[in-house]
């Protein structure tokens, strides 16, 4: 029963795993078509939250739990990546203040 | 049972998490598509750091996990603000069926934008005034 268990899991986690890399593949689309800066910065986003999903999906396939360790450290790392490519978003568009009525084609 | 339990949370993350992968695909506007990739993306992670945790059933580990967890649901509306608001700001083209801009109507109402949208809203209260 123990064993019937584990295979669950195992299954469980390589199905989850095989789930995660399409999900990566189809967000990459969006983050090499993405026709703004913006679309390609909330892409990123979305592929390093993805990316500590499969980690902790691996630690679930290995029976490793250290790699949630890993998890934990990518998941502060990324979140600093995205609030600097905000930051310099914004800026490079404060110091280009004139080109900001796009809005008007809304 | 646990690892039922640790198996159907693995499956319901990965499909949020593939949910939000096509959401990024499909949906028409940046402002659209950070619905699909905070929302949906945070529960998938969250569904399957919460596998680990129900598999792993340590003290230690699941601790771990559950800190994982909260620091995800701290971090990503932190940074899905800031994207959103650097995004605005950048002047993205919003999708043509948005009907409510209360951001703009207030940035066109300090004079921050071009005078032509100031100009325009004075006509409409002009002609909703005759």
């Amino acid at each position: 029963m123990i064993t019937d268990g584990q295979t669950i899991v195992h299954l469980a986690s390589q199905l989850t795993l095989a789930l995660l890399i399409v999900s990566i593949a189809l967000t990459f689309i969006r983050l090499v078509r993405g026709p703004q800066a913006a679309d390609r910065v909330v892409s990123l986003d979305l592929i390093a939250i993805m990316i500590v999903a499969f980690l902790g999906a691996y630690a679930v396939h290995v029976k490793d739990t250290s790699f949630l360790d890993v998890a934990i450290a990518y998941a502060l790392i990324a979140f600093l990546g995205t609030v600097a490519l905000a930051r310099y978003l914004l800026r490079s568009h404060r110091r280009s203040k004139q080109r900001s009525t796009d809005r008007e084609e809304e | 049972m646990s690892a039922l339990i640790a198996s159907a949370l693995l499956i319901i993350g990965s499909i949020f998490c593939l949910v939000a992968a096509v959401g990024m695909l499909r949906l028409p506007d940046t402002l659209i598509r950070m619905h699909a990739a905070t929302k949906a993306g945070t529960l998938g992670a969250g569904f399957i750091l919460a596998a680990e945790a129900v598999v792993a059933a340590e003290l230690g580990t699941t601790l771990k996990a559950i800190a994982a967890i909260v620091f995800l649901l701290l971090t990503a509306p932190v940074a899905a603000h800031l994207i959103g608001k650097a995004a605005y700001h950048q002047g993205i083209h919003l999708f043509a069926k948005t009907w409510i801009d209360e951001l703009g109507d207030s940035l066109s109402a300090n004079g921050q934008v071009a005078e032509k949208s100031s100009s325009e809203a004075s006509d409409e209260s002009a002609d909703s005034d005759e």
